[in-house]
């Protein structure tokens, strides 16, 4: 079975994360960047399916060159090769955008069964890719899992919700996102960190992808960022000194706000 | 709590060849094996005196056991520069000198079997030890002897297929939970030409476990040896030719031990720096008083200049140069650095550093062992004046 992860570099979550004043994009100088958690998640349960069944795990990153940091963890998990799309014409693409390249260059992996993604990465949040690829490609999407299992050519889960649990299936080829509740995932071993060094990671621009440059990036995107600024600092609390009429004062205080 | 990472805040010409990509990656897996696997059941080891076998596995599992040895002896490959990253690292994310002894106690026992290369050897004692499932020690301490190996008395009588061993050996890291042990013996004549090592595999006797003012995770044992028989195929290596293999060894054990200092200090530096931020005395935190910040910048100088000293070292180790006196001036250093951050950091923790759920009341015990063991700093500072011709 072969299977496709799709994994993103992300700011650190526990480092100070901006947008650049120049055009509101990510400053990716400020934060130290990692692959983001949720792919490790990703990651692992491709192995775990790759173990069960057999196959090939290809991963693929769209992201400047210093994401072959995230592509490189991915591999040193025990993913077997990478597509690293990297152009500076992406430079602040959309979701839209994104899902395009992320499409042709799942394209670019020959029989392909499974596509496995992130719910939502932690720096963009939007939560859409996996949907917009299932239907650019053509393909069914099983989305939000905690559990995903493969039976012959079909791929069954479990999505959580604050419902309930349902219990999804799809037919191969099929595109899925997990949650974090999917998995612990494996640290790189010693051995998979110095292989990782010699597996294949194939670089490619949207114009190798066949993708026109002017659908992409900022220039190309849907929507945009026209103002940010950063969360005003906590103003100091009220406090009260509880005399004995602490109780009635709070309640005071909760009625001024309106919360009772 | 906020960390001075050495591989990003270093940026010497040394420090970069600890910080290539494939080293970040085994730092971080170290971190994360270390946080997962070691700080949440270090304090029932310490209490327990020894660390369990199930630890050796999951560190097997993720090729930290097998680190610096050859992957065809069952290691994971790398080499000193490697094993320094993760020794640092299991230190720096939580763990402890004593940890290290105690986990990487083959690191002082295989090295040898590996050297003479004796496949039956490697196949018995190196693979199993390297996948978790056996436990090895290195004994040539003896109670009369120290750090004299040429005056060991402990005997091997050849007596057919056998050697019969008997003798006292102690202050034998992980001697207690040992399913093997690499002893040097005397099977030849008077000095260090007769010496041999040979692999003690069964009739290990612990006459007792030894308690100790720090590593307590690391059991420390005396044995000995009674008329015990031991296949004359557990030699390693040639018969009297014990000696060179030893004394060679005595490289890689010191400059770790060297890394352990600076990393603990390290650790304490990291450790301090929280508390001094948040502890507030007199209506501010300590860390806003000059006599305290200053301590700190100490602290941090005296870790840094250790640490890059030890690394170049352990970078001419792994060259295949020529540096025994420069491994004794490491040593020496990173352990004087050490034992003044331990202190420090204990003064500056207040009575709280003086309580056992301080970890660098800790780390102020582990530490004073590394002066000590592997070469005291007298023996370290003998070694390099004689290197230096510094004797005449």
């Amino acid at each position: 079975m072969n299977i496709v992860v799709l994994v993103k570099q992300v700011p650190d979550t526990w480092s100070e994360r901006k947008l650049t004043d120049a055009d509101h994009t990510l400053d990716r100088e400020s934060a130290d960047a990692v692959l983001d958690e949720i792919n490790e998640r990703a990651v692992e349960e491709a192995l775990l399916l790759k173990e069960a069944h057999g196959g090939e795990v290809t991963v693929i990153a769209m992201g400047p060159g210093r994401a072959t940091d995230a592509i490189r963890k991915a591999l040193s998990m025990g993913a077997d090769k990478a597509v690293h799309v990297s152009d500076d014409a992406l430079h602040g693409s959309d979701v839209i955008a994104t899902a395009k390249v992320l499409a042709k260059a799942i394209g670019t992996v020959e029989g392909f069964d499974l596509v496995i993604a992130g719910n939502e990465a932690t720096d963009g949040r939007a939560g859409a890719i996996p949907a917009i690829l299932a239907e650019i490609l053509g393909l069914p999407q099983v989305t939000q899992l905690r559990k995903v299992t493969v039976e012959g050519t079909t791929v069954k889960g479990e999505r959580e919700t604050e419902e309930g649990v349902a219990h999804l299936e799809a037919s191969l080829p099929a595109i899925v996102s997990v949650t974090e509740k999917i998995n612990e995932p494996r640290y790189p071993s010693f051995k998979g960190i110095m292989a990782a060094k010699k597996k294949p990671v194939t670089t490619l621009t949207v114009a190798d992808l066949g993708v026109d440059a002017g659908e992409v990036g900022l220039g190309g995107a849907w929507s945009g960022v026209i103002e940010a600024s950063p969360k005003p600092p906590r103003s100091a609390g009220q406090r009260i000194d509880d005399e004995g009429v602490g109780g009635s004062k709070i309640a005071e205080y909760l009625v001024g706000q309106k919360l009772i | 709590m906020s960390t001075l990472d050495p591989a990003s805040e270093s940026s010497g010409i040394t420090a970069d060849l600890f910080a290539t990509p494939e080293r970040k990656e085994l730092r971080a897996t170290v971190r994360k094996f270390t946080e997962r696997e070691v700080v949440p059941h270090l304090d029932d080891w310490e209490r327990a005196g020894e660390l369990p076998r199930d630890l050796h596995r999951a560190a097997a599992k993720v090729g930290l056991l097998g680190i610096g040895f050859a992957e065809e002896v069952g290691g994971s490959g790398g080499d000193l520069l490697d094993s320094v990253v993760m020794t640092e690292e299991i230190i720096q994310a939580g763990g402890s000198s004593g940890l290290v002894a105690g986990l990487f106690t083959h690191g002082i026992a295989l090295p040898h079997i590996v050297d003479a290369g004796d496949p039956g050897l490697v196949d018995r004692f190196v693979r199993p030890t390297l996948a978790g499932d056996l436990i090895g020690a290195l004994a040539i301490t003896e109670p009369d002897g120290g750090s004299d190996v040429a005056a060991l008395r402990t005997t091997a009588v050849r007596d057919g297929d056998d050697y019969v061993v008997n003798g006292t050996k102690t202050f034998i890291t992980s001697g207690a939970r040992a399913d093997f042990v690499t002893t040097a013996v005397r099977t030849g004549g008077p000095g260090y030409g007769g010496v041999s090592l040979l692999v003690v595999d069964r009739g290990i006797e612990v006459v007792r476990r030894l308690e100790k003012m720090g590593w307590h995770c690391s059991d420390t044992a005396e044995l000995s040896f009674v008329d015990t028989r031991v296949p004359a195929a557990n030699l390693v290596g040639p018969e009297n030719g014990g000696f060179a293999l030893v004394m060679r060894q005595f490289q890689v054990e010191r400059i770790t031990m060297a890394v352990e200092a600076y990393a603990t200090a390290q650790r304490c530096l990291d450790l301090t720096l929280a508390y001094v931020r948040t502890r507030e005395t007199f209506g501010k935190p300590l860390v806003k008083r000059q006599l305290v910040s200053h301590k700190l910048v100490e602290m941090a100088q005296r870790t840094e200049l250790a640490r890059t000293y030890t690394r170049e070292v352990a970078a001419m180790i792994a060259d295949g140069r020529e540096c025994v006196a420069q491994v004794c001036f490491a040593k020496n250093a990173a352990v004087a650095a050490c034992d003044f951050v331990v202190d420090e950091a204990v003064q500056l923790h207040g009575g709280f550093g003086y309580l056992r759920d301080a970890e660098v009341e800790r780390h102020y015990r582990d530490a004073r062992i590394l002066g000590i063991g592997g070469g005291t700093t007298e023996v370290m500072a003998e070694l390099a004046a004689r290197r230096l011709g510094y004797t005449s």
